[in-house]
């Protein structure tokens, strides 16, 4: 019933994060490197602090613009709760790519709820295939925090088919002009990691 | 009514609905859905029109003026516009069939014809482009070719109906559930297939709702609503948030405008004192959309209740678009700008004030003594969207810190549901802090005026 052509990334974060741009410079290199390319957004109606998840499919022809559930074959988390939160869309041969980062949600940041415990070894426990990035570390590194979800999107580069130079390209076109050269540092400094 | 599946047919269809409106003097629609509107998918532009067709003014009363006579006689050319169109759909592109196996026939549209194609990829697929009218001989004809026909369609049955009600046997609703966005997932669930061995997370986690961002002008608001325990009619807006705890502060929400309509009646039928309580809170932008009707209304049938018109200077939730109070057009000229305070005097509101919501007790101040009033009162809180595209609007303000050794716990600050701010519970027994996250703090100081123990400092560096 599948088509097994299609590959399925899943992005997951906290609005605010840069999770809507970095779905955006991804599927922009796939689209550029020739594949059929699909974007869905499931996000909330205020700019920050709501959960944001981001499908991209790419293949030969993609059909629906959504992942079907147990189809994910990379998901890649921006922050540790929400990349738990989608685990169970993930096939039992994907991949999680994951940024060390815990935000509090509301009932959390109110003291009314507790933050899960040791989500990056639950992780590794149902998935066999876990990365876990300190992305804000690398961030920090390349000149700006908010850089995290550049850093994420080098790690994920090495694992894809998309040359160096049409990623460069990719986010060239969709970075604003004043943090380009921070973006493009931690591009680079994400691309070694894994 | 065009129906798009993905963004190519998005503007495909779009011109196709300009050249279709033409050629058959019909109002035409484009439908999109949500999944439609908030994906993405590889367009190949077409050649862009760059001339305007010549336009002039066209005297055709018995066309445009529909009196009763005019439109008895204008009825019978619409319904004769639709059966064309039907007849003229079975042969356009739009309307298409793609074969399958023969074993299995579904009829679909939009955004479901993509779940329908994942789901069923060897089907034969009659995938509609026009969703209204439909072309009825092109259906007879799919339909009669196959023993088991599903409709699948988002939602309600709308093409489901339809064709029942052209005697054709179909299975719709009876499996694809009516509630709900369609998914593939979703669609296999439905017809019982091979349904995805998920890993189970076993604990309840922590829901992540969105919020208003820190430094909102709105939180400052809500939070004096709260406390004066208003009830409040709200309206479509990022404040819609309002209504989420801790500020909970928001008890009706219907539909553009309906604060104010909302207040009115309340006020028409409470008793004097629970009267009091009402307050109608719009955004500016709705205001200018819905709301000024409502108010000339609430003056006029002698209602009392309180309208706070929440002033952010954009249109926040959709995206900081201008509006009318703005000063600019949508595409950043420079526009008239709407006085909201002569406006609502010129609609009869005598009791017309203006604060500043970052400003905690002066704000409450005077939403109380609206709402003490048995007139009409509108309330202006005017302070500009953080995010707000233009310069040198928001001013740019240090972000706070908390004073470890002053903040008693009393978790006063917590109170407004500000994102930057987090509590941290205690180790070993300690009584536990509030911190602000630096990097989300907007430096609004809405939180500083709620602590009464001089806990919040001004980062300095």
């Amino acid at each position: 019933m599948t088509d097994n052509n299609v590959t399925n990334i899943l992005m997951a974060g906290v609005g605010g994060q840069g999770t809507l741009l970095a779905s955006e410079i991804l599927s922009e290199v796939l689209m550029q490197a020739g594949y059929d390319v699909k974007k869905a957004e499931v996000h909330g109606m205020a700019q920050r602090g709501g959960s944001v998840v981001s499908h991209v499919r790419f293949g030969k022809k993609v059909y629906s613009s959504i992942i079907p559930e147990g189809e994910v074959d990379v998901l890649f988390g921006f922050e540790l709760l929400e990349t738990y939160r989608y685990l169970p869309l993930v096939k039992e041969s994907g991949a999680v790519v994951v940024n060390n980062l815990k935000i509090a949600p509301p009932s959390v940041a109110l003291g009314k709820r507790d933050y899960p415990t040791d989500v990056a070894a639950k992780l590794k426990e149902l998935v066999a295939n876990v990365h876990v990035v300190d992305g804000l570390q690398l961030a920090e590194q390349a000149g700006n925090s908010r850089t995290v979800n550049t850093v994420l999107l080098g790690a994920l580069s090495n694992t894809l088919e998309p040359t160096h130079e049409q990623w460069i390209a990719a986010i060239k076109s969709l970075v604003p002009e004043r943090f380009l050269d921070v973006n493009l540092k931690a591009f680079e400094l994400g691309r070694q990691i894994c | 009514m065009f129906e798009p599946a993905d963004s190519q047919e998005a503007l495909d269809f779009t011109r196709l609905a300009f050249e279709v409106s033409e050629q058959f003097d019909a109002p035409i629609m484009v439908r999109s859905t949500t999944r439609i509107s908030h994906s993405k998918s590889i367009v190949e532009l077409g050649e862009p029109l760059m001339e305007l067709p010549e336009t002039g003014l066209v005297r055709d009363p018995s066309k445009f003026v529909m009196l009763p006579g005019n439109a008895r006689i204008r009825h019978p050319l619409v319904e004769k516009r639709l059966e064309d169109m039907s007849e003229w759909a079975c042969t356009q592109g739009f309307n298409r069939i793609e074969a399958g196996d023969g074993k299995l026939g579904i009829i679909t549209s939009g955004v479901a014809y993509q779940y329908a194609r994942e789901v069923f990829p060897d089907a034969d697929i009659l995938k509609l482009g026009l969703v209204y009218p439909l072309p009825k001989q092109m259906i007879r004809d799919f339909a009669a070719r196959f023993d088991t026909l599903y409709v699948i369609e988002e939602l309600d049955p709308f093409i489901e109906e339809q064709v029942k009600a052209m005697g054709i046997n179909v299975i719709g609703k009876e499996k694809v559930p009516i509630c709900g966005e369609l998914s593939p997932g979703r669609l296999r669930q439905a017809f019982d297939l091979n349904p995805p061995n998920l890993p189970p997370i076993k604990e309840d986690l922590p829901p992540r709702p969105p919020n208003m961002c820190p430094g909102c002008p709105h939180r400052g608001v809500f939070h004096a609503l709260n406390r004066l325990k208003a009830y409040v009619t709200g309206d479509i807006g990022c404040y819609t948030l309002g209504f989420m705890p801790p500020l909970s502060a928001m008890d009706t929400c219907i539909c553009m405008g309906a604060s104010i309509g909302n207040a009115t009646g309340l006020s028409k039928v409470l008793n004097e004192e629970d009267r009091k309580k009402v307050v109608a809170v719009i955004g500016d932008s709705t205001f200018l959309h819905t709301g000024l009707n409502g108010l000339m209304d609430m003056v006029y049938n002698k209602s009392t209740a309180t309208v706070l018109i929440l002033d952010n200077s954009t249109t926040g939730m959709t995206g900081r678009q201008d509006n009318p109070s703005t000063g600019f057009t949508l595409d950043g000229q420079l526009a008239d700008q709407v006085d909201l305070e002569a406006l609502c005097r010129a609609l009869g509101v005598k009791h017309v004030e203006t604060v500043d919501p970052a400003q905690m007790d002066t704000t409450r101040k005077v939403i109380k003594e609206a709402m003490e009033r048995p007139e009409v009162s509108v309330v202006i809180t005017r302070r500009p969207c953080v995010l707000i595209k233009h310069e040198n609007v928001v001013e740019d303000l240090p972000p706070l810190y908390v004073k470890s050794d002053k903040c008693v716990a009393c978790k006063a600050c917590l109170t407004i549901g500000c994102p930057a701010i987090e509590w941290e519970t205690g180790k070993d027994g300690s009584k536990g802090n509030c911190k602000v996250d630096r990097l989300l703090c907007n430096g609004c100081q809405v939180c500083m005026q709620l602590c009464k123990f001089d806990a919040f400092g001004v980062c300095d560096d």
